[in-house]
């Protein structure tokens, strides 16, 4: 009896404080906030009256005026529907991914012509769009481009460098593959990308120049790559021997094995591990800033660099938790779906007399 | 299933000559020598660890032995990918603990390698795996998953599989080991079947009145040499060394 009295009693407090703080954010995201500012002698949002509801108003209107620059970053303002529509693109291409009825082969065919327009729309200089250098480039594009492409390149390589390391005939190839992983697991990726923007050019041929992008994207390969290869590995491992020496004794060659028997399975032991691996990666993106490239999050931090909207960064930042959570959330529904499809049947069925 | 021609003597189906194999320093196989003729049914019998897997494992090279020669249907066998596909085409294997493959139906385990490494069009493969998962008694479970049936039903499923390939000649490494009692004897009905349709088979297997029943030559191996050979009749009732009837007193007193 007591027991269940102190139970209620935990449930009425707690169901209490998070009443209290959902309405204290209720106040300041609603009742409170502030959506519109009128314009100052120059023509510029006057931001005094946001400055004085800091503290027990939001100030959407730094959200209104700067959602532009946010999410789009310095690409020529009057292409802007350019980067918009890559985003779209990518969006369309994951929810097509989510939906069970899509997977076939073609749906490789489709990433590739999706990517194929997202860098057409992006760089522009045919079919009489303008073209646009990828240092122009900024925000949300830049963090789905960076983490579609480079997980895009990464789960193949993975894929390869794992096969590698179990590869017990091909010593000096398990060797590469081990000294590879072990190298980029133990360098933090932000010295990686470092290495990416200084050294990388020190090295190539004089009049070779790697666009900045390309070379943080190559970085975010090789270190996603590495990571990925362990997962893969893991799942490697989990099969049982005799799935090779059965597909071994049909005379199924190396690859045929590999691509029927052994990755089907290992793949579908470790999706959770995979996608989990994706997420973080996703979000790594977000190191860019470091070597001068404006993703999401740096976007959203420069727009309140600006006197007038310093202050204003729990507005922004609320913004890009929101666009993190949901491109992080589709993929954990992805994830789901491909465990639930892909469960290997178990013994659920009665056996027939 | 090729019926062996009457006039020239035959090349023998496979011949082993003075084989053998290490694990690390341990001397597994300790010059092996055999000549199985086509159709022949031959059981291997003794301990554990006495070599029998290991020789059968050699013959398409699961395992590797590291002097002497094996040749299958007149080819040596060796690491070099052509000689190996052709001689694992003409081999079917059964294993103890099955490995059907968990992802795939049982029709889909039957043709794969059919379709993909005899270059069958699906169709045919699938008529193919029909009837052969009919003669092993279970065509109703086509559409299955390996893990919804039975061991029994898991390894007749196994040797439908090889068979689909239709090899000249059959391993059974212990098929039966693995299963509960009651379906040993499903297992060995299909086997017994095959060993009357003329297949050349080498079985691993402690299962002695199968061994009675239809082998023309049976092995018995001790410390990785064969130590005896000969028909049922004369292995069982008249042994001739120590280990044999060591061997029978155990066997027959286990069972």
């Amino acid at each position: 009896m007591a027991r269940r009295l102190l139970s209620a009693l935990v449930t009425v407090v707690l169901a209490l404080i998070l009443a209290d703080i959902a309405w204290h954010f209720f106040s300041w995201a609603v009742l409170h906030a502030i959506w519109h500012l009128p314009e100052n002698a120059a023509h510029a949002p006057d931001t005094d009256l946001c400055r004085a509801a800091i503290g027990h108003g939001a100030c959407w209107a730094v959200i209104r005026e700067k959602f532009r620059f946010i999410l789009f970053g310095f690409y020529p303002y009057d292409a802007q529907w350019r980067p918009a529509l890559a985003v779209l693109c990518f969006v369309a291409l994951f929810a097509l991914s989510l939906a069970p009825k899509f997977w076939r082969p073609s749906l490789i065919l489709l990433w590739i012509v999706i990517l194929a327009v997202v860098g057409v729309l992006m760089w522009g200089g045919v079919f009489g769009l303008a073209f646009v250098a990828a240092d122009q480039w900024g925000g949300l594009p830049i963090t789905l481009i960076l983490a579609t492409f480079g997980l895009a390149a990464a789960f193949p390589l993975a894929i390869l460098v794992a096969l590698a390391r179990h590869a017990e005939g091909l010593p000096v190839i398990r060797m590469l593959a081990i000294a590879y992983v072990e190298l980029i697991r133990g360098v933090p990726l932000i010295s990686l990308l470092f290495m990416s923007s200084v050294m990388l050019p020190l090295f190539l041929p004089t009049g070779w120049d790697i666009d900045k992008l390309l070379r943080a994207q190559l970085a975010f390969v090789l270190f996603a790559g590495a990571y990925l290869a362990e997962v893969v590995r893991a799942g490697l491992g989990a099969l049982p021997r005799g799935q090779y020496e059965a597909a071994a004794a049909l005379g199924l060659s190396y690859w045929q094995k590999t691509r029927l028997i052994v990755l089907p399975q290992a793949l579908r032991h470790v999706i959770p591990m995979l996608v989990n691996t994706f997420i973080g990666f996703f979000k790594d993106t977000s190191l860019v800033l470091i070597i001068g490239i404006f993703d999401l999050m740096t976007t959203g931090r420069t727009a309140t660099l600006e006197p007038a909207w310093q202050g204003f960064g729990n507005e922004v930042y609320l913004l890009l938790a929101a666009i993190y959570f949901a491109f992080c959330f589709i993929m954990a529904r992805i994830s789901r779906t491909l465990e639930r499809r892909l469960a290997a049947p178990h013994q659920d069925i009665e056996e027939p007399a | 299933m090729s019926t062996p021609s009457t006039s020239s003597p035959p090349t023998p189906a496979i011949v082993l000559d003075d084989v053998h194999k290490w694990y690390g320093r341990v001397h597994v196989l300790r010059g092996v020598s055999l000549a199985v003729a086509a159709g022949e049914r031959i059981v291997i019998c003794g301990p554990s660890g006495s070599g029998k897997s290991t020789i059968i494992r050699c013959i398409n090279r699961l395992e590797r032995h590291e002097q002497g020669r094996i040749l299958v249907e007149g080819t040596e066998i060796s690491d070099e990918p052509r000689t190996l596909a052709a001689i694992r085409r003409e081999v079917g294997m059964v294993f103890q603990s099955f490995n059907l493959f968990p992802h795939l139906s049982v029709l889909d385990n039957c043709t794969l390698a059919p379709i993909r490494v005899r270059g069958l069009g699906r169709a045919d493969a699938e008529a193919r795996a029909m009837e052969y998962l009919k003669r092993v008694r279970i065509p109703e479970q086509a559409h299955k998953y390996p893990p919804q049936l039975s061991g029994g039903q898991q390894q007749r499923v196994a040797i439908a599989r090889a068979l689909c390939m239709q090899p000249k000649i059959m391993l059974f490494d212990e098929p039966t080991s693995a299963l509960d009692p009651e379906m040993v004897r499903e297992v060995l009905d299909v086997m017994i079947e095959l060993a009357e349709s003329g297949m050349t088979m080498l079985c691993v297997t402690h299962e002695m009145g199968f061994a009675r029943r239809v082998a023309d030559r049976i092995l018995f191996m001790d410390r990785g040499e064969i130590v005896e050979s000969g028909p049922p009749e004369t292995i069982f009732d008249h042994p001739r060394s120590e280990r044999l009837r060591g061997f029978l007193n155990q066997i027959l007193h286990q069972t």
